[in-house]
């Protein structure tokens, strides 16, 4: 698998339709939906709740299949591919920053980090340096030791963004990351991001509901019924 | 390797609850342990028991008294290659609560009709020479403190002494085994001796050992032995010596079903609230499992993780159990009286660490495959 961009182009979605089925009922979440994203942009995504942003993050990022359509990253079929193979894109392409952050609270902020690179064949010295440089570019070179109970809203932020560039994915998936924080560690969250992005060239799709959040984005894209539009719905 | 602290770190998450869990499969275990020291304490002789030995005793019932005499009676019976007999002495020391066995027999019959005891070759001789010497085992002179050379007063309730006092015996030799189950807390001394000093039943014996020439003839050797004496006043009852001792142990019930049926309940109870904690505890981390999942790890990994957790808890409180229960051991029988022989069987070990094996895969697998059949898109929006 290349996971090359071709023209420029990275993620390349086609008549994506997503449907799910609650008893009898069809809900239908996504409709024909097509999106182009070019590596090294930063996108954000729109839209009000229930207009299915965290299910189009899901399906490109391989946590969800679509019902119909076709799902390229880089020229990856990942609609097309197994449960197993998912994984082991996901593994080596994918960094994923949740609202919640998701650490486990069990381990300190250094071990949570290293959880996606337990899945390489790194030795542990390579692990751990690995650990301290994302760490670093987060800022929490300070706090590798402590357990997520003792940490900030925004430095459990930020050890999630460090465990989810750990392993320099190709492409970051961000599902709200400032849903759960204050305006001014959102904006030192956004800061970050936008950093990555214009430093080290990551591409970033973000979910937001936050306009001020979006406009952090080099591109926005509005989802409303099912479908994507450049701009915000009346 | 590199998933253990993974999988370590789930126990600390709910620690009181680990800690019960832990703690009930470990008294599981130590109760397994405990039942098993108990089962090979009262069929350690039938784990010993010589094939190529009959036990011959009265037909009526083994408190009747046998003549001395069917010993060469015995010897001349086609299949037959020795016999020896012994007698309940009931000897009491100091106190009736110091009970151990102690029985009149033959020095010169003894070692080769019961080679699983081992004493020097000049003790051996000691006893020859002295008429009132006693051989003990190495668990009652330990017991009792006694030595070579320790002169032993026991009296009989059954065999007064012509003198109307205390039967005197001299420790000659202290018995040892050659194998860990022998029992080491028996009290042999002269017949002669005993057969002059006592106040009646001059020529009776309570029973025979007789070691027959080849242990496949054992039930035609018997019946052989009980045609011998059929119609005479003392008839006889003969029967391979490791049916005789389990006829003995069989007495307080099938020791082997009482265990296995304890173990059985205690387990299956284990495993039910073992599985429960299990599967709670994996509830409780849908969430994280979904994360773990959308990094990459595969179903096949986290399905691993989960059932290690299940594995490392069995391990580690089976383990501890089944430690104690040898540790336990370590100082000896607690009541060498009534279990002289003490120890947890090495096969019993292997049982246990494959029952633990199973606890921890029965309990881990339903779980396990919940967690590995865990859709990530579920998980995580079930959080949100």
């Amino acid at each position: 698998m290349s996971t090359a961009p071709r023209n420029g182009v990275l993620v390349h979605i086609e008549g994506v339709d997503k449907t799910f089925r609650r008893g009898s009922e069809e809900i239908h979440v996504l409709s024909n939906l097509n999106l182009e994203v070019k590596a090294g942009e930063f996108l954000a995504l729109m839209g009000p709740s229930g207009s299915g942003k965290s299910t189009l993050l899901n399906l490109i990022g391989g946590l969800d299949r679509a019902t119909r359509g076709t799902v390229s990253i880089g020229g990856d079929r990942v609609d097309q591919m197994s449960d197993r193979e998912l994984a082991g894109w996901r593994a080596r392409h994918i960094g994923f920053v949740f609202q919640f952050y998701n650490l486990l609270p069990v381990l300190t902020a250094e071990r949570n980090v290293e959880l996606p690179l337990l899945l390489t064949h790194l030795s542990k010295a390579e692990r751990r340096k690995h650990v301290e440089t994302a760490l670093h570019v987060v800022g929490l070179d300070h706090r590798t030791s402590a357990y997520p109970r003792t940490l900030s809203g925004g430095e459990q932020q930020r050890v999630g963004i460090a465990r989810a560039i750990v392993t320099d994915p190709t492409i970051l998936l961000c599902d709200e990351p400032t849903g759960d924080l204050d305006r001014k560690t959102g904006d030192e969250i956004l800061s970050l991001l936008q950093a990555l992005n214009r430093d080290q060239g990551k591409t970033i799709i973000m979910v937001t509901h936050d306009p001020h959040a979006s406009h952090r984005a080099s591109r926005t894209v509005y989802l409303n019924k099912g479908q994507l539009s450049a701009e915000a719905p009346e | 390797m590199k998933y253990f602290l993974l999988v370590a770190s789930s126990l600390r998450r709910k620690k009181l609850r680990t800690a019960l869990t832990m703690l009930s499969v470990a008294v599981a275990f130590l109760l397994f342990g405990v039942l098993a020291i108990l089962k090979q304490s009262l069929t350690a002789g039938i784990d010993v028991a010589d094939a190529s030995r009959i036990i011959v005793r009265h037909r009526v019932s083994i408190i009747q008294t046998l003549p001395a005499a069917y010993e060469a009676r015995m010897e001349r019976l086609s299949g037959v290659a020795d016999a020896m007999h012994l007698t309940w002495f009931n000897g009491i020391y100091q106190d009736p609560k110091n009970f151990f066995g102690n029985f009149p027999v033959k020095p010169e019959e003894f070692f080769s009709m019961y080679p699983e005891y081992v004493m020097p070759e000049e003790e051996k001789a000691a006893w020859q020479r002295t008429r009132n010497g006693a051989v003990v085992g190495r668990q009652l002179a330990d017991r009792f403190g006694w030595k070579v050379g320790d002169r032993i007063p026991l009296v009989s309730p059954i065999w007064p002494n012509k003198s109307g006092g205390a039967w005197e015996f001299e420790v000659v030799g202290i018995l040892d085994g050659a194998k860990k189950s022998t029992d080491l807390s028996g009290f042999y001394f002269r017949y002669d001796y005993f057969d002059e000093g006592r106040t009646y039943g001059e020529g009776q014996v309570g029973w025979y050992s007789v070691r027959i020439k080849d242990p496949r003839e054992a039930a035609a050797v018997a019946r052989a032995i009980d045609e011998e004496f059929a119609n005479s006043y003392a008839e006889t009852k003969a029967e391979p010596e490791g049916a005789f001792i389990q006829g003995w142990a069989q007495q307080i019930g099938d020791i082997g079903a009482i265990v296995t049926a304890i173990v059985g309940a205690v387990f299956f109870t284990i495993l039910l609230v073992a599985g429960n904690t299990m599967a709670q505890a994996v509830r409780e981390r849908t969430e994280e499992i979904g994360v773990l999942k959308a990094m990459g790890y595969s179903n096949g990994l986290v399905l691993g993780v989960v059932l290690a957790e299940s594995f490392l808890i069995a391990g580690l409180a089976g383990g501890a159990g089944l430690g104690f229960a040898w540790v336990m051991t370590l100082g000896g029988s607690p009541v060498p009286a009534m279990l002289p022989v003490f120890y947890l069987p090495g096969r019993e070990l292997v049982v246990g660490a494959g029952l633990v094996f199973v606890l921890g895969f029965l309990a881990g697998i339903l779980p396990a495959l919940q967690a590995m059949r865990l859709q990530i898109a579920v998980a995580l929006r079930r959080q949100a």
